[in-house]
């Protein structure tokens, strides 16, 4: 079971690090970086929000930071356009963790509904700050060094880097759920004082968990600048963006590893089809909404959980077992 | 009426998700009476009495009430049918008055005077429903609001009534009141279907008696037989009471 | 014998409700301490002052000497103070064995946690152990929110003492479980006690509080009424009148004779 497991991500990764191989279209391939960069967005959302309970709908804020570090260090340090701009992505990602702690540390004084109120507020403060302020380029946004690559060329190595970071959000979501500091969010998520009342120190904890979710994103977001060349705060920090992670999580499954991943790649790749075929920018929203609906009403657990679970009542049934699951005896019965 | 009985239960398979917690429970609820169900932690009391109210939905087997089926049948077509149950945790609202929880029992009723008038009748049956009837529900005492959910539930006038474990958390003064409830709402002609792990002071006052054990039904009898079966008191009523060993 | 653990002239109101009025409770060391008490009276808001869930108004709590007052949850536990909720708390939507795995890392920093797996060996025999104990090992990977109330008051009791506290408060661990059971759970806290652990235990089974208590405080109205061995305080007027009922009464003589 273990190894069948393993099994299927290793071919999941296969799949994924041959789809610029087999498909070579630009305009295809585009698609699969953005899939790749919001799957990434959605597992590093889901390691936080998703185990913790506490749901963030400032997400953009991490992108967007990520995607000015990229830019402003691109411009002040006069990088050349080309690969020598992916390791400022790392750094991207650093940003956007130094500016989670504060903001961690404020909004994580309240219980989860204020959360996700206050992780709104700070968006909008961050959105409104970038629009006005200087350094920022203003609304006009800033452009970067054009990268000298053609055609396909352009967009592959942008596919792998996009791809090693949802790789790294993957495994590092893996080993929290493995560990003692995973264990410590599940537990804030079901009972939070109790949690406290049996040593757990909350506070460290979620404040750990929403600064290392911030990383991924930060990263994703200077991957993103680089890709476009050109930034503009409305598109940076984009209030589509939070909810958007949010839903892919909550459309795939909730909490759990694989559900971001399958949400992600659903919503993401459907929503730039649409867009770009349809070029009606707001169709995909209509379909988000309905989707949304969709999910609540019928399963509101997400795919994966209702996936497993109609598989699980069939496998039952095949193995003909009345009391499959949890027999409930009492140790030594005795006849009347 | 005395050939067919009050409830039955015949074969009822129910659980949640993937596993059975009861697994074919048999027997029959007598008109009139009290009727304990005892057993072990985890054996499917609460889900049984879950299955007669209509919050769990039996996946086989028929449970009969004055020869309705109830299976199938929503709660609230179940309450109709004069059924009424008091759940686990206290269930009353905390910032209404007394009186206005009580009222509230009758919601399925439409005559404001039928409303009143009974209103009126348990006032007299449960004096702390008169004494505290301006006061919120969440500032009486746990014992207190256990007698008002008591109450409440006698709104509808219902002929079943189903207890799942009035006695939790009530201190012994309030666990005496408590029972002696019990036994007037009996009287008053209510048959009283309860899950108690407070075992031997409620099969004391209870004519029935049913031992469940693992999904099953592994005794029915008196409350007096299942008191004093030998086999059944060493495994659930803590057998001969413990003493103390002297220091 | 030497104090461990003791509330001093702890008050505290909600709203115009005073909840604890003055209330003073001595735990000695390797003691089983009952505190007893008509519903409302204040023992669970006591225990939640004690514990660091409820700020006390006036009054000190301390432990080993050293003032704990108003010290939050999470340090209570660490200096070994564990307790049960009378309302069963545990996390609905992990596992059983992972709910005893939360309450295994008392005196680990936050930091350790990120490092490491989810457990060790030795922790999860140990958590298998007590699991095992009280009668739930073979659900230890069901979602504890499948378990019934009295499988989650179990739960919480083995959750508790995987963390091996040096002091123990159990709120109401006898209700809703079934008697078999509770003598179980009384002969183990009997064996705990020898091993040297204390145990304060509220509960209102009288035959569980006056078989197992070397001393018993009985509250009334938010403050402490009569402090003393099972017998005395089974025999105290006033703890007939404000707790037990009438003294003629024929099922609570039954049980006085049973105690």
């Amino acid at each position: 079971m273990k190894l069948k497991q393993s099994a299927w991500w290793a071919l999941a990764l296969v799949v994924f690090a041959l789809f610029p191989v087999v498909v070579t279209n630009p305009f295809y391939t585009t698609i699969g970086i953005f899939t790749v960069m919001y799957m990434s967005c959605a597992t590093s959302w889901n390691m936080f929000s998703g185990y913790s309970g506490y749901v963030s709908l400032g997400t953009a804020i991490f992108f967007g930071c990520g995607a000015y570090t990229m830019a402003l260090a691109s411009i002040d340090w006069h990088v050349p356009g080309g690969a020598v701009q992916f390791w400022l992505v790392p750094l991207g990602g650093v940003v956007a963790m130094a500016i989670a702690v504060p903001l961690g540390a404020v909004a994580l004084r309240v219980r989860r509904h204020t959360f996700v109120v206050i992780t709104i507020a700070f968006f909008f403060v961050f959105q409104l700050a970038a629009i006005n302020a200087n350094f920022t380029g203003g609304p006009a946004g800033l452009s970067l060094a054009l990268i000298p690559w053609q055609g396909n060329a352009y967009n592959t190595p942008f596919y792998y880097v996009a791809l090693l970071i949802l790789v790294f959000a993957v495994v590092l979501s893996a080993l929290v759920r493995r560990s003692r500091f995973g264990l410590q969010l599940l537990a804030i998520r079901d009972d939070e004082d109790r949690a406290l009342g049996l040593g757990v120190k909350v506070k460290a904890v979620k404040l750990t968990g929403y600064t290392m979710s911030s990383f991924t994103v930060g990263m994703a977001g200077a991957l993103y600048a680089m890709f476009l060349g050109q930034i503009y705060p409305q598109f940076v920090f984009d209030p589509v963006f939070d909810v958007t992670v949010a839903l892919m999580a909550f459309l795939g499954g909730f909490g759990t590893l694989l559900g971001p991943l399958v949400g992600g790649l659903i919503l993401e790749s459907s929503q730039q089809y649409l867009t770009a075929t349809y070029s009606n920018g707001s169709l995909y929203l209509i379909l988000f909404g309905a989707l949304f609906l969709i999910v609540v009403l019928f399963m509101p657990q997400g795919i994966v959980v209702k996936v497993k679970e109609i598989w699980m009542k069939r496998s039952l049934k095949d193995a003909d077992g009345v009391d499959g699951a949890t027999p409930v005896a009492m140790a030594g019965s005795v006849k009347p | 009426m005395a050939d067919a009985p009050f409830v039955r239960f015949e074969g009822v398979v129910a659980g949640y998700g993937g596993g059975d917690v009861l697994k074919g429970v048999n027997f029959d609820v007598a008109h009139g009476g009290v009727t304990c169900i005892v057993g072990p932690n985890g054996s499917g009391k609460s889900t049984l009495l879950k299955t007669v109210s209509g919050l769990v939905q039996p996946r086989l087997g028929t449970i009969t009430f004055k020869g309705h089926n109830l299976v199938g049948m929503s709660p609230r077509e179940i309450l109709r049918l004069g059924v009424v149950q008091v759940p686990q945790n206290h269930s009353l609202f905390k910032e209404m008055t007394v009186e206005q929880n009580v009222e509230l029992g009758a919601f399925l009723v439409k005559d404001k005077k039928v409303i009143a008038q009974r209103l009126r009748s348990i006032r007299e049956t449960f004096p702390i429903v008169a004494e505290r009837a301006h006061d919120k529900a969440g500032s009486l005492s746990g014992g207190q609001q256990r007698l008002v959910e008591f109450a409440r539930c006698l709104m509808l006038e219902p002929e079943l009534v189903v207890l799942d474990e009035p006695s939790m958390g009530l201190d012994p003064k309030t666990l005496h009141v408590m029972f002696g409830t019990i036994k007037m709402m009996n009287s008053l002609g209510r048959t009283v279907l309860l899950v108690e792990q407070n075992a031997r002071q409620a099969l004391k006052m209870s004519h029935h008696g049913v031992v469940l054990e693992n999904g099953l039904v592994r005794l029915a009898g008196t409350g007096t037989d299942v008191l004093n079966n030998p086999d059944i008191a060493a495994l659930y009523l803590g057998g001969s009471v413990s003493t103390r060993p002297a220091h | 014998m030497t104090t461990l653990l003791e509330a001093h002239d702890v008050s505290r109101s909600f709203g115009g409700l005073q909840a604890l009025a003055g209330c003073s409770l001595l735990v000695e060391r390797g003691s089983i301490t009952g505190l007893i008490g008509p519903n409302g009276s204040g023992k669970t808001t006591l225990f939640n002052v004690i514990t660091g869930y409820i700020k006390a108004d006036t009054g000190r709590v301390s432990f080993e000497g050293k003032d704990i007052t108003n010290a939050r949850p999470n340090a209570v536990f660490a200096l070994g103070i564990g307790r049960t909720f009378q309302m069963t708390r545990i996390f609905a939507r992990i596992s059983v064995v992972e709910n005893m795995l939360v309450a295994t890392q008392r005196e680990e920093s936050w930091l350790r946690g990120l490092t490491r797996s989810k457990s060790s060996k030795s922790e999860l025999d140990n958590a298998m152990e007590w699991l095992d104990f009280v009668g739930l090992a073979r659900l230890a990977h069901l979602p504890a929110g499948a378990l019934s109330y009295g499988q989650r008051k179990l739960l919480e009791l083995a959750y508790v003492l995987v963390a091996d506290p040096d002091v123990i408060l159990l709120d109401e661990p006898a209700g809703g479980v079934n008697l078999t059971l509770i003598n179980e759970i009384g002969e183990k806290i009997r064996s705990l006690n020898a091993a040297g652990k204390t145990f304060l235990i509220v509960e209102h089974n009288m035959e569980f509080v006056m078989n197992l208590c070397d001393t018993v405080t009985v509250m009334h109205q938010g403050c402490n009424l009569v402090t003393g061995r099972p017998d005395e305080v089974r025999s105290n007027p006033l703890v007939l009148d404000a707790y037990l009922g009438g003294g003629d009464d024929e099922d609570v003589a039954e049980e006085m004779s049973n105690g």
